[in-house]
């Protein structure tokens, strides 16, 4: 990815703006944009959904493969995050393997997910330490707008409460699969991530493309439905007061406990 | 034969006219047919038909004034992006003239720029120039960026709608001609600013939109809002696409 | 050891063989010069400069531009002329089973035939020394995805106001069942005898793309070659309205 140059002026007036309480698309400091999620929307994926927060749009799909259990951990079944910074989704974008960004966006989403319990893994095994499902959830991000992290925890989750997969029964040694039998997944936690921007000396939720240029620190955080906190990531080169960092959970807590109302049904 | 009307959308290699019409703007001529290349609005007049188009890329011609970015700081110039499939130079002589002086006590890498185009070579390199009226380095502001085929629509006839817009809003407003605007007022009026010029981007298509603006600006500026129609406004975007045209 | 016991694959089993006179129903109850469903969409993505979604049957196809603009790589470039680069790419989702992430042979042709089949179109002559990017993107994939690509680019193309001679719109004919057919589905494409996508201008008529593979005898073949041409046609009507369309007209 080639980095952009961000000209000084936005620096300077976005800064300005958020000292000031204001932002350039005129949202409070601590609003989300506008989110819109659909699943359902790849019928060859197991399970599917569309989000788009602001501009940015990612599409989510899982798709479930029986295979060998990791060798240390013979009785769960396997979940594999994997996305794509697809050259389609911002003008500095380039084909090829993944990079540092797209790796960290994979693994952070992975952790969120994964640490939040959203997929009841053991019961994914169909022989123990034979067979399990494997779950391969790709994300494809077709726009690029801003806050990616937020979109990908809010599809990944989406998509996994769409998944369905064959029942299966086992004869003999060998394994039946039941096509005409889907079942869901089971799920059992809804966790969400909400990112703030440090901009200014403020923070400010949900940030948009430009403030995503011009931040001086990010920070991740994965909440349960409960409230506690699942995984983390702080990015950016500019360091965060320990003050800071509670703020931003209590945030976090808040948002996510208002995106899930909204937008997880 | 005409084969589309006036102010009609087209798109590319709709056959526009047959026979005897000649191609303008945005057309070609294939086997006596005019046909458009691009999406944009019809244009005739005369036998002439040209397509204004609703999208693209900012073309550096020698003598338009553009905003543009320091990306790169060189031995002897500066490079810029000019929101161009063609990035420009600034010889340091065009700021420091025989002097020799460190480029970087001048313009660092993120500043923007007031410039001229000084002359586009047969290899598209562009030579930009600060010489001139109001060319230099902004400070503090905001840029906001639009299809360079609407700047125009933004300027209106001899400047109407932009300075609707500096009037109103008491802002400094400069426009490039390669789609960038940079705007400096207080930090609610740029806001509105923006507000307007996304809309004028927006709806620069449409007829009617001077009035529209002033309405906006009116009630974005919490006035109310006075009806002084001007009937002016057919005729005014008439001779105002003529201009587009050329 | 894992036995599939019901396939999930449509079309299986005895779906076409049912039928045996000549202007018979298809599979999926089309007429034999029945395109399936078209959906076309235009200025669909923010940060591209132009882009287009499209749908034919359950293909689900995103395309974006970038361009014209600055080249970096110097070997490439081409002192008169913009340079055309395209990149047709599957989601790993897109199919029934899941396909690795990245460019393989397949993908890799079928850029390198898009590209081909765009450039006649485009006035590259008016940005010598830069780059045209193009982006399909695959999202579900149902037989024919190369066609429903390129139709997808040539709306993307304009909606970024490139100049082109006219749209380039794609379908495929071919031969299924023992019938030649316009617009083959995934089972079509399967199990059928030939498949002929081809590309065109339609207002010249010019051809720009023609791939095929199966057998078809001559006959077959100038029958299959019209059903495609024909299909085009109708495509690329409905390509002009989705632009058109998208400024309210």
């Amino acid at each position: 990815m080639v980095q952009s140059i961000v000209p000084e002026i936005i620096r300077e007036s976005v800064a300005n703006l958020i000292r000031n309480g204001d932002r350039a698309d005129g949202r409070a400091l601590d609003q989300y944009r506008e989110i819109s999620l659909e699943t359902g929307v790849i019928k060859k994926a197991e399970g599917s959904a569309r989000v788009k927060i602001g501009n940015t749009q990612i599409v989510v799909g899982a798709k479930p493969q029986i295979g060998e259990p990791f060798p240390d951990t013979p009785n769960v079944g396997v979940l594999i995050t994997n996305s794509e910074l697809l050259p389609m989704a911002a003008p500095n974008f380039e084909a090829g393997p993944p990079n540092e960004t797209s790796v960290e966006l994979s693994r952070v989403t992975d952790r969120c997910i994964r640490e939040g319990k959203v997929v009841d893994l053991e019961k994914l095994v169909i022989i123990p330490g034979k067979k399990v499902w494997m779950i391969f959830l790709d994300l494809h991000i077709v726009d690029y707008d801003g806050n990616l992290m937020d979109a990908a925890v809010l599809g990944s989750l989406a998509a996994l409460m769409d998944t369905k997969i064959p029942s299966t029964t086992i004869e003999g040694d060998e394994v039946v699969i039941d096509y005409e039998t889907m079942v869901p997944i089971p799920i059992k936690e809804q966790p969400l991530m909400c990112t703030l921007a440090k901009i200014g000396g403020e923070l400010v939720a949900d940030p948009s493309l430009e403030e995503d240029d011009v931040l001086d620190a990010r920070i991740s955080i994965g909440v349960r439905t409960d409230g506690s906190i699942c995984a983390m990531q702080k990015g950016g080169s500019v360091p965060l007061t320990r003050e800071e960092v509670l703020k931003s959970v209590e945030i976090a807590q808040t948002k996510t406990k208002e995106l899930r109302e909204k937008a997880i049904k | 034969m005409l084969l589309v009307e006036d102010k009609q959308i087209v798109v590319p290699g709709e056959i526009l006219a047959e026979g005897d019409y000649h191609s303008g703007r945005g057309t070609f001529k294939e086997e006596e047919k005019v046909c458009s290349s691009l999406v944009g609005l019809v244009a005739v007049r005369d036998k002439k038909i040209s397509v204004i188009p609703l999208q693209s890329k900012y073309i550096p011609k020698r003598g338009d004034v553009v905003i543009g970015e320091v990306t790169d700081i060189r031995f002897s110039m500066w490079n810029l992006d000019i929101n161009s499939p063609y990035s420009g130079i600034l010889p340091a002589a065009e700021v420091f003239g025989k002097e020799k002086r460190e480029l970087n006590r001048a313009f660092n890498v993120g500043d923007v720029l007031f410039l001229r185009v000084v002359d586009v070579d047969e290899v598209k390199k562009v030579k930009l120039g600060l010489k001139g009226r109001g060319l230099g380095k902004f400070r503090g502001g905001i840029l906001i960026n639009i299809t360079p085929t609407k700047v125009p629509r933004l300027i209106g006839k001899k400047g109407s709608m932009i300075n609707m817009i500096k009037d109103q809003t008491r802002c400094e407003v400069v426009v490039g001609q390669n789609g960038v605007v940079w705007v400096k007022g207080k930090p609610e009026m740029e806001r509105v600013v923006q507000k307007v010029v996304k809309t004028i981007e927006d709806e620069a298509h449409t007829s009617g939109l001077t009035d529209r603006i002033r309405d906006m600006l009116l009630e974005l500026l919490g006035e109310k809002t006075e009806k002084t129609t001007e009937k002016q406004e057919d005729k005014e975007e008439d001779e105002f696409e003529e201009k587009l045209i050329q | 050891m894992i036995i599939i016991l019901t396939s999930k694959l449509i079309g299986n089993s005895n779906k076409g063989s049912l039928i045996t006179s000549g202007t018979k129903k298809r599979p999926d109850g089309r007429a034999f010069d029945e395109l399936r469903p078209l959906k076309i969409e235009a200025g669909v993505l923010e940060r591209a400069d132009g882009s287009s979604y499209v749908e034919i049957g359950d293909n689900k196809v995103l395309a974006a531009v970038y361009g014209p603009r600055e080249l970096h790589v110097r070997r490439l470039l081409k002192p008169n002329m913009a340079i055309l680069r395209c990149r047709y790419n599957m989601a790993p989702f897109s199919v029934e089973d899941r396909k690795r992430p990245g460019p393989d042979r397949r993908s890799v042709e079928i850029s390198k035939i898009t590209t081909e089949a765009l450039n006649p179109a485009v006035f590259l002559e008016k940005f010598p020394r830069s780059t045209i990017d193009i982006f399909i993107e695959v999202l579900q994939a149902e037989g024919g995805t190369r066609c429903a690509g390129i139709t997808a680019a040539s709306v993307a193309l304009a909606d970024a106001g490139i100049p082109m001679r006219d749209m380039v719109a794609a379908c495929a004919a071919g031969k299924a069942d023992g019938q030649v057919v316009m617009d083959l589905s995934e089972w079509e494409d399967k199990e059928g005898e030939a498949d002929l996508p081809i590309a065109m201008m339609p207002r010249t008529g010019d051809i720009t793309l023609l791939q095929m593979d199966g057998h078809l005898t001559s006959d077959e073949f100038e029958k299959a070659l019209d059903l495609a041409i024909k299909g085009c046609k109708i495509i690329s009507e409905e390509q002009k309205n989705a632009i058109k369309n998208r400024y309210g007209d």
